[in-house]
């Protein structure tokens, strides 16, 4: 088990999220950046589907209340274990009465906190992933006690570290495709989404990020229809708007752009004034 | 009436399937089928299907590599002939309470129209609404069927907060909040009855293809169902409907 002394900011549970419940309205959800999530969780040789603590902006406090072994991946948020320093995508054992902590961000906005066999907090439509009205919890509150698997000693507590790709951080390339709406742009608005560079705006969250540059457009509004984490929306008043992973399963904005998965992982990773270019595959 | 839907890639891994532009029943009804039949068939590589007015999109578990083979599979699926495919409808009858204490805007309505708030309520409960799909909330109804006369414009600035339950018209479409959210339609009432609860085998009760119907209560009634509601006594009046 582990107890949240200090919660931060925006601290939740999530896995791979929920497939299958867009018939009745259920958004996917599940971590936002699932390359830095699945590496956490592989390196703990857990399973994929293992829920991991996804921590945006830092700041937050965890005691062990049962000794296991964890991985940090993701954006780096200076942790801590009893004030030492300690590495990311790297095997750490952690004894009972241990206190983790996240500081000061150096890259990323968000970090991934992966332990032996995953959290167990409940499981709401086959996912542990918390989103508002499904799971009792949207958010992680100070005092939380959360249930962690089973760890073995005899698990191999060799110190494991990976190599990330730095580009995941760094780049300023967001790969997307044609959305289903791309075709009704004029041709200066095409060339204006691929050569404009775009900044990210303070409202970005779980849900969607919006973007300050607009694209001015006389496009019709849509019949509502599906949109999926990474649909780009134009809307009326130029704003775009990238979907997360927590969007609605239909909106009725046009689909101007699809992100990669990796591109989505990668946005996940970039905060507000960060500022990118779409590149069309 | 054509019904020939067109396919487009959406991304890596989902095909977006649209029939002509129009919010029409039997588009939705062919939809219903051609999914069910994609489904039988294509099930082990579809992890989720998103129905909109009229369009129907297909998640795949994997990238699809050649977009141009698995729409010819899908073609050669809908030349098929489901129109045998019965799923079974039903007609929900839910029970709103259109008091005052509820029905917020209702007075101004009436500033913006030529009904009284009496029509309006005798309007919103005499028809039968087609439920098309579910979106914007878990357990949000997109019902169509909304009588001419009931088209209100969006309020211009949303509410922060609608109450769970909140009945509501929106320009021409009308609708039932399941959980409180912010909002810019207009209320008219409120039911005591759950639209989405995920501690229920079906956390949603209607489907896409059912049909929903509003039934006026008091203040009084209301109170009564919410308290049944609550304890789990209410259990809402439905009709198989057969076509």
């Amino acid at each position: 088990m582990i107890k949240v002394l200090k919660a931060g900011f925006y601290t939740s549970i999530q896995d791979k999220g929920r497939e299958g419940y867009a018939s009745i309205g259920v958004p996917v959800s599940g971590a936002m950046d699932t390359y830095s999530s699945d590496l956490a969780n592989r390196i703990l040789n857990n399973v994929e589907t293992d829920a991991v603590l996804e921590i945006a902006f830092g700041f937050c406090a965890f005691e062990f209340l049962s000794e296991t072994i964890i991985c940090i991946s993701g954006g780096h948020f200076s942790p801590k274990i009893n004030g030492v320093p300690i590495s990311l995508q790297t095997r750490i054992r952690v004894y009972k009465k241990d206190v983790l902590t996240f500081g000061h961000n150096s890259f990323g906005a968000r970090c991934y906190l992966a332990v032996k066999n995953g959290f167990l907090t409940a499981q709401v439509l086959k996912s542990r992933s918390f989103f508002q009205n499904i799971t009792l919890q949207s958010l992680l509150s100070n005092g939380d006690v959360l249930p962690i698997g089973v760890f073995a000693a005899s698990t191999d507590p060799s110190n494991t570290s990976v190599k990330i790709v730095e580009d995941h951080f760094e780049s300023q390339k967001i790969a997307c495709y044609n959305g289903p709406e791309f075709d009704a742009l004029e041709a200066f608005q095409k060339e204006a989404l691929v050569k404009q560079v775009f900044t990210i705006s303070n409202d970005n969250n779980r849900m969607g990020y919006r973007l300050n540059e607009v694209i001015e457009n006389e496009l019709p509004s849509i019949l509502t229809s599906a949109v999926l984490p990474g649909t780009v929306q134009l809307t009326p008043s130029g704003e775009l708007i990238v979907l997360m992973r927590d969007c609605q399963v239909t909106g009725g904005y046009p689909r101007v752009l699809q992100l990669t998965n990796t591109a989505i992982n990668q946005l996940a990773q970039k905060k507000t004034n960060d500022t990118f270019q779409f590149v069309l595959k | 009436m054509d019904k020939i839907p067109s396919y487009k890639p959406f991304g890596k891994q989902a095909i977006l399937i649209e029939w002509h532009q129009d919010i029409d029943a039997h588009v939705l009804e062919d939809m219903l089928r051609f999914k069910e039949e994609i489904q039988k068939e294509r099930t082990h590589l579809i992890v989720d299907f998103i129905v909109g007015y009229h369009s129907l999109t297909l998640k795949y578990k994997e990238n699809i590599f050649n977009y141009t083979d698995e729409i010819e599979i899908l073609q050669s699926i809908y030349k098929k002939d489901f129109t045998a495919i019965k799923t079974p409808h039903f007609l929900w009858e839910i029970p709103v309470c259109y008091n005052l204490e509820f029905g917020v805007d209702l007075e101004e309505m009436t500033l913006k129209s030529r009904l009284s708030i009496q029509e309006i309520i005798s309007h919103h409960s005499a028809k039968i609404y087609t439920v098309f799909f579910i979106g914007f909330l878990p357990g949000f109804l997109y019902l169509g069927g909304l009588d001419s006369d009931l088209f209100f414009d969006r309020k211009p600035t949303p509410r922060l907060k609608v109450p769970k339950g909140s009945v509501a018209i929106g320009g021409q479409q009308t609708g039932v909040y399941p959980s409180s959210s912010a909002g810019g339609w207009n209320l008219i009432g409120k039911t005591p009855i759950n639209f989405f609860d995920v501690t229920k085998q079906q956390p949603c009760f209607a489907a896409a293809g059912d049909k929903i119907k509003f039934t006026p209560i008091s203040l009084g009634e209301f109170h009564e169902l919410e308290k049944e509601v609550a304890e789990n006594k209410y259990s809402i009046s439905k009709t198989l409907l057969h076509d």
